[in-house]
């Protein structure tokens, strides 16, 4: 591993940030740098998946734009607004909450803490998700399928984009987790990859409001 | 280099480069062996997309005409118009059409230069001993043979491949009814470009956080070799441009598979029978097609010059090579690319000139265009500068950039006919439309490829290509392909329509058929002297003479390695950067290239 | 040997200009037979400006290629900046291209300007794979069209009991214009995209369905011309023909109504 050449000749056997698994962990994220270039101020990972988020951003840009194109059209008919998304909504937003408290008590090196408030962040993900399906039930029971009418197609699909996008979101925070299950002390815990796990958490907190702002407000 | 000898034996101590061969070359996340993967399988699609080039030639040039044998080894494509055995048939006609283009847009000239020559070239002319993210480049990869699979599988399901163009415009790639390609070949098509857009964004998350965060010290951004700067651009476009095609073919699949009208008007009626529901009332509802247009283009011209710039990159580091002469106006270059780049969201219109959007709209699109016809004539101005008093070596690389230069000239100046909205009414959907993209959008592109292969062979497989065979390569090209695509100006003038299966049905096309055949003789041999390369390519792989490090005298990072550099780059420490790339012939200097990475001189060029 | 790779450049572009002008002499423009002359001066233009660019530039990698070879002794110039020439070609680049997109403009607005009030109206619909001509007969109003009434023998769906319907004349593939009178072509689709595209007048207009798109132009000779489809419309695009005759516009309505028959 190419990583493994670098770690070697590094001035510090132990790398200086955290990074994904740990000090000694293998390393699905190497740096591939000897440090001290002029890009070397930015983290990679984070850079990188800002841009992750930039391009995720232009795919709803796209959306927006066929939205507000298609929106003139003479079959539109407003959709209702089922109560349900609301909770949703605040299900989600309370979960990126939670991960920022469990972020918190990892920086006080409280485990327990840590592993709690995760936790509590799994399960509000998970009641998002059982929400969003519900909300899709019920609006099927309302007569207004994904065919129904283009403002219909339009949450359908957005919403259904969006919980494509949590589904990564949900098999990278399994990953962390996954990683913690042996942990004895929260430095260990991966604290980078929890604050980049985090970023991209949050963005998806934000993405779901915007999509309900645009469908539903806009 | 003296360093590299000092720090070998210490380096190979800590080498834990996999030794099984399905690591190290298979499921590898060396950067070197993936773009090398990359660079291979987009060779081959090209073969296969060639091909097909091949078969519309032929039958341009003699519809109606009983291909025996060909007809034997593809039965399916050749059943026959008015009933003759063995004549090629109009469904296969629009397959063809659809799969070259689709297939050399996307999985050859995207890949070859962008996934190929970037992956392999980033981290060696940045400095870095990997790409960022290696895992998320072997994904990268493995999905992007997933997408090849899958476009290539399309031929052989249902009623074939897609067949509604490679810029799939609804409605005739929506509805399954309006040609056979648009039954489950389209949805193929769908997901094979699903495939590739991920395996792209997964690449140009790597090359921006690789060219941001990791090059060497002393590589500030404006001391990139051009190379670099493209692949930085061109990841930047594909990151912004590309989600708007994964968006619009998301909702082309809705439309084709569960009934909803994002791209489908009211009041459609196929073959006189109105497309109506159990209610009675239209299944599909004011939709629009101009929508998917919109879209397609938001990422089409941005993805021209995906295919565009790394081939102007590759030029201006082989001229400077080949001319031993530093680059003419470094800081106008860069600028201009990044002019191009910015500029190229804002001309997708011009796709669109007669399509019915509104004439203002189609204005603000001609000003763009004409726009970016600037910077585009100042890459060439600049060039020509380098060249200028130069000390020329004529090698395989040299050949090709000044081919680029060449087809660069041409395609840009048929850009300014088409760019000009009225006269475009004329041109719109002719031949001349194909000439002037073959010229300047696939031909440099592909003359960019064949340059860097000949030039960085040697960082690919340690050995040399065989000049005299590239040069005969080079000359049957060169001359063949303007061969083949510059008299398609004159039929597309004289009105010759894009994607006709028989031109000769139209008195006014009867007379463009001796052109047509020159335009087919022509376009043959072309496809026959990329024998000669794919002979090179291979025989030079395994028994071409060894490489030394630096061949050619270059002055780029890359050259300051073992050919093939080890894994992990440089066996040593990583060099570091004393300025640009292009200090060639600098008098007060002893040799007539200073390398970036060697010390400063008492006068420099100040880059 | 390294010589005559100089050398087989400059014949490379040469033997091109030559072919080229050879060829130039027999194809050009089909033959212009309506008002839209400006098209083809605004081509003329730009082919004398584009090729004069095209020779110059070629010229001078030609001989560049030629003339600064690699020999015993040869020294390249160590030059690589230049703002002043840099901007000056800058400059007057932009400065051309500025003339030519003014035209163009001017043109496209020109193109795109409203029909006179005295234009013939005429309604092209496109289908897989024929054009539905319609002409509004005496009241010079165009019936109304529904397209869930459309059938193999009603193709655009024509309401037949709307009275402004009742003396619409249909053609098929036969497009009758009349001399020297601007005429209106509303341009339609009932089922995918197609293009209106008149080789000899110098229009073409895709026909989007749901959409109704209008243009307008003046025919200026008599004779029978091609229409053709310019969009891959499905397998029989390359059938996809229809004809256009200009007769004196005296003779108009008597040549409609005869070929309705």
């Amino acid at each position: 591993m190419a990583t493994e050449i670098l770690d070697a000749r590094a001035p510090h056997p132990v790398p200086v940030v955290e990074r994904p698994g740990g000090p000694t962990g293998h390393d699905p994220i190497g740096r591939g740098d000897d440090g001290g270039g002029p890009g070397a101020a930015f983290d990679p990972a984070q850079f990188g998946l800002w841009a992750f988020l930039g391009t995720v951003s232009m795919l709803f840009i796209g959306f927006t734009s066929a939205y507000i194109v298609r929106r003139t059209g003479i079959d539109w008919r407003p959709l209702p607004l089922p109560r349900l998304l609301w909770w949703n909504t605040a299900a989600l937003l309370l979960s990126s909450a939670a991960l920022e408290v469990a972020r918190r008590r990892r920086t006080a090196l409280d485990l327990r803490g840590l592993r709690l408030w995760l936790g509590a962040t799994a399960l509000l993900a998970g009641l998002f998700v059982a929400g969003q399906f519900q909300a899709w039930r019920l609006l099927r029971a309302l007569g207004f399928f994904l065919s129904s009418n283009p403002h219909s197609s339009f949450f359908y699909m957005l919403s259904g984009v969006h919980l494509l996008h949590l589904g990564g979101g949900l098999v990278w925070f399994a990953l962390v987790l996954y990683r913690l299950r042996g942990a004895r002390y929260a430095p260990a815990a991966g604290g980078r990859t929890l604050s980049l796990f985090a970023t991209y958490w949050h963005f998806l907190g934000l993405l779901w409001a915007y999509v309900l702002f645009l469908i539903f407000v806009f | 280099m003296a360093h590299t000898e000092a720090h070998a034996a210490e380096a190979h101590a800590h080498d834990h480069a996999p030794q099984a061969f399905i690591w190290k070359y298979v499921f590898s996340k060396d950067h070197k062996v993936i773009g090398i993967q990359y660079y291979v399988t987009a060779m081959m699609m090209a073969l296969i997309a060639g091909l097909l080039a091949m078969l519309i030639r032929i039958q341009l040039a003699w519809p109606e005409v009983n291909w025996g044998l060909l007809g034997k080894l593809m039965p399916m494509g050749f059943q026959g118009g008015g009933g003759q055995p063995y004549v090629m048939n109009p469904e296969f006609y629009a397959m063809l059409f659809t799969m070259h283009g689709t297939i050399m847009v996307f999985f050859v000239l995207s890949t070859a230069p962008v996934s190929g020559f970037g992956n392999l070239l980033i981290p060696l002319q940045v400095g870095a001993r990997d790409m960022a993210f290696p895992f998320l480049n072997g994904l990268s990869f493995w999905t992007f043979l997933c997408g090849c699979v899958t476009i290539l599988t399309s031929f052989f399901v249902g009623a074939g491949a897609a067949a509604g163009g490679w810029t799939s415009y609804p409605p005739l790639s929506a509805l399954r009814g309006a040609v056979p390609g648009s039954q489950i070949g389209q949805t193929f098509w769908i997901i094979a470009m699903v495939f590739f857009i991920a395996s792209f964004t997964m690449g140009g998350l790597n090359f921006v956080t690789t060219i941001i965060n990791l090059r060497t010290k002393g590589l500030s951004l404006l001391r990139m070799p051009l190379t670099m700067w493209s692949m930085f651009l061109v990841a930047i476009l594909g990151l912004l441009a590309f989600p708007a095609l994964t968006g619009a073919s998301l909702m082309l699949l809705l439309d084709r598979h569960f009934g909803t009208s994002f791209f489908l008007p009211t009041g459609l009626v196929l073959n006189g029978t109105p497309m109506v529901g159990a209610n009675g009332q239209f299944v599909h509802q004011g939709g629009s097609p101009l929508l998917w247009q919109h879209l397609f283009w938001f990422l089409g011209h941005p993805e021209v010059y995906i295919l565009m710039l790394p081939a102007l990159g590759f030029t201006s580091d082989i001229l400077t090579t080949f001319c031993r002469k530093a680059l003419f106006g470094y800081k106008a270059m860069v600028g201009a690319m990044v002019a191009i780049a910015g500029l190229s969201f804002i001309v997708w219109g011009h796709h669109m000139f007669v399509s019915g959007m509104s004439p203002y709209l189609a204005m603000a699109f001609a000003v763009g265009t004409i726009l970016i016809a600037v910077p585009s004539a100042v890459k060439v101005f600049n060039w020509l500068a380098t060249l200028w008093r130069s000390r020329i070596q004529y090698k395989t690389p040299m050949l090709w950039a000044m081919g680029v230069v060449s087809l660069f000239i041409s395609g840009g100046l048929s850009g300014v006919w088409l760019g000009q909205s009225a006269p475009d009414i004329q041109l719109h959907d002719t031949f001349f439309v194909v000439a002037h993209f073959h010229l300047i959008m696939a031909g440099a592109a592909l003359f960019g490829v064949f340059g860097a292969t000949a030039m960085w062979f040697p960082k690919m497989f340690g050995r040399m290509m065989n000049d005299t065979l590239g040069k005969w390569h080079f000359w049957f090209t060169f001359v063949t392909y303007y061969g083949t695509f510059f008299p398609m100006h004159y039929i597309g003038l004289a009105g010759h329509m894009r994607r006709i299966y028989d031109p000769y049905q139209y008195e006014f096309l009867k007379s463009m058929q001796p052109l047509n055949h020159f335009i087919t003789i022509s376009a043959l041999i072309l496809g026959a002297s990329q024998i000669l390369f794919f002979v090179n390519f291979f025989w030079s792989a395994f028994k071409g003479a060894k490489a030394p490090e630096n061949p050619w005298n270059a002055n780029g990072l890359e050259w300051t390695t073992s050919s093939p550099p080890p894994h992990g780059n440089w066996p040593g420490a990583i060099p570091e950067v004393h300025r640009w790339p292009y200090e060639y012939s600098n008098p007060s200097a002893p040799k007539d290239f200073v390398m970036q990475h060697e010390p400063p001189l008492a006068v420099e060029s100040g880059h | 040997m390294a010589k005559l790779q100089g050398l087989l450049f400059g014949l490379a572009t040469l033997v091109l200009v030559v072919v080229a002008t050879f060829l130039f002499t027999k194809e050009w423009l089909p033959p212009l037979k309506s008002d839209r002359i400006a098209i083809d001066h605004a081509l003329a233009i730009t082919l004398v400006v584009t090729g004069l660019v095209f020779i110059v530039t070629n010229l001078l990698l030609a001989w560049f290629g030629y003339a600064y070879q690699d020999a015993p002794g040869a020294k390249a110039a160590y030059w690589h900046d230049s703002p002043r020439l840099e901007m000056t070609w800058t400059l007057v680049t932009a400065g051309i291209l500025a003339i030519f997109l003014f035209n163009a403009l001017n043109l496209w607005a020109k193109v795109n300007s409203r029909p006179p009030a005295d234009a013939v109206l005429i309604e092209v619909t496109g289908q897989q794979f024929a054009w539905n001509v319609r002409y509004p007969g005496k009241d010079g109003v165009l019936g109304k069209t529904d397209h869930l009434q459309a059938s193999q023998d009603n193709p655009i769906g024509l309401v037949k009991d709307d009275p402004a319907a009742k003396d619409d004349l249909l053609l098929l593939n036969q497009l009758y214009l009349p001399k020297d009178r601007p005429v209106r072509v509303q341009v339609r689709s009932m089922d995918v995209i197609h293009s209106f595209f008149l080789p000899n007048f110098r229009v073409k207009q895709d026909a989007m369905p749901g959409m109704t798109i209008e243009i307008w132009f003046t025919p200026k000779e008599t004779g029978d011309f091609e229409i053709a489809c310019a969009e891959h419309c499905g397998l029989g695009h390359y059938r996809m023909r229809g004809q256009v005759h200009v007769v004196p516009a005296a003779d108009l309505d008597k040549a409609v109504a005869e070929a309705a028959q």
